[in-house]
């Protein structure tokens, strides 16, 4: 029993580490990418347009080629750094694998199959075809690589959308997997679009402020003015729209999260009793201590924004926004009346009715018993929304860490706040202000040091937001339906904690690998 | 045929006229060798073993022994 719990523990250490190193990658490709495009297109029309002096089209050649560099750089260091995760869901996670393939597989195998090889291809000629194809041949290159990579983005996060909010499918107890029914109700489940919409303008954001951040090095050190100039003046209308698209699909992510995944949104705000007109936690340190069936306060402090939850949630202040405690005892109000949402008990009483008509089924399949096997599958189905409630041993088991919930959504909402504001701020500065770029506090350059840290800033919101999306939907792999101790693999713990350490050392060195080169190609730009 | 000899030759000058790109093949050769000759092989096996039908076997013990 202790080497299970053990597996699962290093299981899930092992995947969230490898994705969080493989995100790491990924937004600085698909919002550089952007970036690029953008510049050179800025550059494709000087080029064109026979009025354009020469030096303006050289300059922006030359800033063009700069950010490809990097982008290069980039792409070719976490390329295949996700593969790593597909070979963890067959040995640490088989259970999963087999159970939701069917589903799972597709666009994993869809992002494998076309975009990855599209992006491949008109990569090439993003960095082989300069000679060799005309301007406006290699600009729409560049463009295609960026959308490439937004669709490989778009088929790994229907996925993992899916996993959030299972649509499109019906259990099947013969291949004793879930099937697909509906691509489209997969592919285009709104959880998918807003996950999408938001992942997508949140990276526009991180590859405005790397940009930036690259840029305000270059004022620190009063070298490459003109270029930094010009480059954060595209960055900072990427990164501007980047923000706000990624502000308002947040809000749409919230209002599905309130319906699909309510104990989520509980978790994110520290929320364990409801009531209309619920306050939105602006800043809180949680009472570690609190129960959810006890009377302690959940927060030690706070600043509240009143009524900011049920806006936020349901787009009505006086809604009404279920806490943990009531979720649990499953009590609702929904325009105004009072909804049985099924209390945990219940819903794990349905879960053991559930595995036990499936264990039915099985044993009539057997004895070749039709009207046995109609009848448990029959029972199956109607119990089968809650099968994954039949793990659990008590109502507790199915309350995500609070804690590691609401601290990276406060830390998130807080940077990404920031983040709106120094790039309206800078918006101002490099089109109105340019010399309030000179400002200084004691000799410290205020907006170059800023900029600096504006990427790093820029990757921990961008990581805090996966750590909400995956940490405040456990204990679920897929909700509902499978905990993560029936996902994971019989396997020994040993196995899983050696190719932990490999993971962490192999990615680490990637990692020290991309930043030294990108340093050094910083460093002696000319 | 011609097509194939202007693909061929504009990945040949393309790898030949690299700079950092030569670093960062280097880097990715590395780095996929690790994953696919030494992790895949020998650390990341499938679980679940035979056809169809057996794996679906194995899952169901699996799922149904608690």
């Amino acid at each position: 029993m202790n080497d299970i719990v053990t597996t699962i523990d290093w299981s899930r250490a092992q995947f969230a580490m490898t994705a969080m190193y493989h995100w790491m990658f990924v937004p600085l490709t698909l919002g550089l990418g952007l970036v690029v495009a953008i510049m050179e297109t800025i550059y494709a029309r000087k080029k064109l347009d026979p009025k354009s002096a020469q030096a303006d089209i050289d300059e922006w050649l030359d800033i063009t080629k700069f950010w490809m560099r990097l982008f290069g750089i980039n792409f070719a260091i976490g390329v295949a750094t996700g593969i790593v995760l597909e070979f963890e869901f067959g040995t640490n996670w088989s259970n999963y694998s087999w159970f939701v393939g069917d589903i799972f597989g597709a666009p994993l195998a869809i992002e494998g199959i076309f975009a990855f090889f599209c992006e491949s291809t008109f990569f090439a000629v993003m960095f082989f075809g300069w000679e060799k194809f005309s301007v406006r041949q290699h600009c729409a290159a560049t463009w295609l690589t960026a959308f490439g990579a937004s669709l490989s983005a778009w088929w790994i996060l229907v996925a993992n959308s899916w996993m959030q909010h299972p649509v499109g499918m019906d259990f099947d107890p013969d291949q004793m997997r879930n099937v697909m029914t509906s691509f489209t109700d997969v592919a285009l489940s709104v959880t998918a679009v807003n996950k999408f919409c938001h992942v997508i303008t949140s990276s526009w954001a991180l590859g405005a402020c790397f940009v930036i951040s690259v840029c305000g090095w270059y004022l620190l050190k009063g070298r490459n003015t003109g270029f930094a100039f010009s480059s954060i003046k595209v960055a900072v209308i990427v990164g501007l729209v980047g923000i706000v698209g990624a502000m308002a699909t947040g809000d749409s992510s919230a209002v599905g999260v309130s319906q699909d995944q309510p104990m989520k949104l509980a978790a994110m705000e520290g929320l364990y009793e409801g009531r209309r007109g619920t306050d939105l936690v602006a800043f809180g340190i949680l009472n570690p201590s609190k129960k959810w069936n006890d009377d302690q306060d959940a927060m030690l402090m706070e600043i509240r924004l009143p009524k900011g939850l049920s806006i936020l949630s349901r787009h009505d202040p006086n809604a009404f926004v279920p806490g943990i405690k009531d979720i649990i005892e499953g009590r609702d109000i929904i325009d105004g009346k009072e909804v049985n949402t099924v209390n945990y008990n219940e819903r794990i009483l349905r879960g053991r009715i559930a595995q036990k008509a499936l264990r039915d089924y099985n044993q009539a399949r057997e004895c070749k018993d039709i009207v046995g096997m109609d009848k448990a599958r029959d029972k199956l189905a109607k119990h089968y929304k809650f099968f994954g409630y039949g793990y659990l041993s008590k109502a507790d088991d199915a309350i995500p860490s609070v804690s590691m919930t609401f601290y990276p959504f406060h830390i998130m909402v807080i940077l990404g706040s920031w983040m709106l504001v120094f790039l309206i701020a800078t918006v101002w500065i490099v089109f109105r202000r340019p010399r309030w770029t000179e400002y200084s506090i004691a000799g410290h350059p205020v907006f170059p040091w800023l900029a600096v840290i504006s990427a790093p800033i820029a990757w921990i919101c961008s990581q805090c937001g996966w750590i909400v999306a995956e940490l405040g939907r456990q204990p679920w792999v897929i909700q509902d339906i499978m905990p993560v101790q029936a996902a994971v693999s019989s396997v020994g713990s040993g196995n899983v904690k050696l190719t932990f350490f490999i993971f962490l050392f192999l990615f680490s060195c990637l990692l020290l690998a991309e930043i030294g080169i990108m340093l050094n190609q910083i460093r002696n730009k000319k | 045929m011609k097509i194939l000899s202007n693909i061929f030759y504009f990945y040949y000058d393309g790898f030949r006229s690299m700079t950092i790109g030569r670093t960062l093949w280097l880097i990715i050769a590395i780095k996929l060798i690790v994953i696919f000759a030494v992790l895949r092989v020998f650390f990341f096996q499938p679980t679940l073993h035979g056809s169809d039908e057996e794996k679906a076997d194995q899952v169901r013990e699996n799922l149904l022994r608690h």
